[in-house]
């Protein structure tokens, strides 16, 4: 299977004050890079403000990297202008984390799905057909058509995202949370209606969640994130090598009491992306801490088969029963 | 979306404080229209011996210091107030809206630099700014339209800068922006029919104000000229007989107070009666 998306080196950083403050710099997202090969899913997991949605948003270039690039089926997306930028948006759409903003509260529904066709200057051949497709593909009566966002509930809103992300059949989609600000039972409608639109028509989705166990469930790859870096790559059923995902996947909510096991917690507080430190950013958090870990940033070192992480001891790869968390 | 407007519009006048102040301004408004077919008699027929009378049924508002009908020269004052404020409050919030959404939407130099320059006239009272436009431009109509809209521009381009500033950062914008949109298709589409309605509330009750400050420019000789009336200099010339023939300065006054008083609770029921949730919520 053929690349889709080759990130390299991307990095963003914000900076801020100015006149009469000192001039701070905010690392984001620091020295990512992968690849994800068509009709995959690869999952993005990290605590809050670990840079999984800058990610997100410099993926699809709705904000500028500071240096790194990411290449789209083949193309360099730094070398297209504005308008070849903005015509190959219609092939990689967004589905945000918070559908009740995500839609303008003046547009109908029907006004909504309609915009995509109107930005991008398509004309659908008959535009009350498009609109009823587009909600019977996910799974909305037709008559919402009429409605306005605040009528509807939170689930049917993130439909109608991703039905507006996919009206023009878009190649990757990016998922940023899409189901962070949704019921539980919800949410196993979300994830499945994602599965079966993802086969039906042949999407390569970027999910962006930070629900580990999710994500296993969900995805083919995870990419672990602390603090702006990738810190482990990881197929989805493989034992975790890194410390960090070991604690990430060790706080997943286990429903059966008798699968519970004990939960290292972790102590310490996250380093700020002002001040990083010279070595790992996990370390003061770290059970398997050496001074080593304080002095040296560590880099992703193969573990296994499509297996990376970065870090200087990595937990041996015990074979362990990973327990399949069944969402549905 | 024009649908939406309509029915906002027909909610404000259901309620009873936005019928009743709606009722009034379009009484103003068709008087001032056809203020020459309504009018007992023409605004500048002077009869110097019916002076200073006191209101009668031949005259109803009585006569000023030249014997001419004061309801007569009220109904085409209104014409003269009325066209005024609302042209310079429409040239305003043009402009306001122009310079506002630019400047909130780019930002950067040009925002620096026009908001410098609106901050200085925020400093200023209104009559302050007018005065000296006036100054400039000479006395006369045109003069003061220009002052009262250069006077309410600062207030214009600030509250839609905000909108659009605050707007720019709600997710749907960037939505828009993810499937493809371009900048006019942003703007246009998204970000000012959102900013729109406060802004239109907010130039409704500014008309009342310009009304007042028209009249405070006429009653200093600096309005309409005679024998052009219009209510400010109305007033301005009643001074002179306030205590022979006092109608001469309030009923001009008290039509200045009641459209105003009108105008800002008409504004209040379109506030209302605009917020497409609450419509909604009701039915």
């Amino acid at each position: 299977m053929s690349d889709l998306l080759t990130v390299n080196g991307l990095s963003r950083r914000f900076s801020d004050g100015g006149l009469f403050r000192k001039r701070k710099v905010f690392h984001a997202v620091s020295d990512v890079s992968f690849t994800l090969k068509r009709g995959q899913i690869l999952g993005v997991v990290g605590e809050s403000g670990c840079g999984k949605s800058t990610l997100a948003r410099l993926v699809l270039r709705l904000i500028n990297p500071s240096a790194g690039q990411v290449q789209f089926d083949g193309v360099d997306m730094a070398s297209l202008s504005r308008t070849d930028m903005r015509r190959l948006r219609q092939r990689m759409q967004l589905v945000f984390q918070d559908p009740y903003s995500a839609i303008d509260p003046r547009y109908s529904i029907r006004d909504a799905l309609l915009e995509p066709y109107r930005v991008q200057g398509v004309k659908p051949k008959s535009t009350d057909d498009t609109v009823s497709s587009l909600l019977d593909m996910v799974g909305l009566n037709g008559s919402l058509a009429a409605s306005y966002p605040h009528q509807l509930s939170g689930g049917q809103k993130q439909r109608v995202g991703i039905a507006r992300a996919l009206a023009l059949n878009p190649s990757l989609v990016v998922l940023d949370e899409p189901t962070a600000s949704l019921d539980v039972s919800v949410q196993a409608q979300i994830v499945s209606l994602l599965e079966r639109l993802r086969q039906e028509l042949g999407l390569t989705y970027l999910f962006i969640s930070h629900d580990l166990g999710l994500v296993r469930y969900f995805c083919d790859q995870i990419l672990v994130m602390y603090l702006g870096r990738i810190v482990e790559v990881l197929p989805s059923d493989a034992a975790p090598a890194h410390p960090y995902t070991r604690a990430l996947l060790d706080s997943t909510f286990e429903p059966d009491p008798k699968r519970r096991r004990s939960i290292t917690r972790l102590g310490g507080e996250i380093p700020s992306g002002y001040d990083l430190p010279p070595g790992c950013a996990f370390a003061n958090r770290c059970p398997r801490v050496t001074d080593l870990c304080r002095r040296v940033l560590p880099t992703l070192t193969t573990q296994g088969s499509g297996h990376q992480a970065a870090c200087h001891h990595p937990l041996a790869a015990v074979p362990e029963v990973v327990e399949q968390r069944s969402v549905a | 979306m024009i649908k939406h407007r309509a029915l906002a519009l027909l909610k404000a006048v259901s309620t009873f404080k936005g019928g009743i102040s709606g009722a009034f301004l379009l009484l103003l408004v068709i008087g001032a229209l056809f203020a020459p077919w309504l009018s007992p008699y023409p605004y500048d027929q002077q009869d110097l011996g019916i002076m200073n009378q006191a209101p009668s049924l031949t005259h109803l508002f009585g006569t000023d210091e030249f014997g001419r009908d004061v309801l007569s020269r009220m109904i085409t004052g209104a014409r003269t107030s009325l066209s005024v404020s609302v042209t310079a409050i429409g040239i305003s919030v043009l402009l306001g809206l122009v310079l506002g959404a630019t400047c909130g939407y780019f930002g950067g130099t040009f925002d620096r630099i026009v908001m410098t320059v609106i901050d200085l006239t925020w400093s200023f009272p209104e009559i302050l700014i007018a005065l000296m436009l006036v100054a400039i431009i000479g006395p006369g109509l045109e003069g003061v339209v220009i002052a009262i809209a250069i006077a309410y521009l600062a207030q214009f381009t600030r509250l839609t800068r905000t909108q659009i500033m605050s707007l720019k950062s709600e997710t749907y914008v960037e939505a828009t922006i993810s499937l493809g949109a371009g900048h006019a298709h942003v703007l246009f589409s998204h970000l000012l029919p959102n900013a729109l309605a406060p802004v239109l509330v907010a130039a409704m009750l500014a008309t009342g104000d310009a009304i007042i400050l028209e009249a405070t420019l006429g009653f200093f000789g600096l309005g309409a000229q005679p024998p052009t009336p219009s209510w400010g200099a109305m007033m301005s010339s009643g001074t002179a007989q306030l205590f022979i023939a006092p109608w001469v300065i309030l009923l001009p006054g008290l039509a200045v107070a009641l459209t105003v008083v009108f105008l800002n609770l008409f504004g209040d029921a379109v506030i209302a009666a605009l917020d497409v949730r609450a419509k909604f919520r009701e039915a």
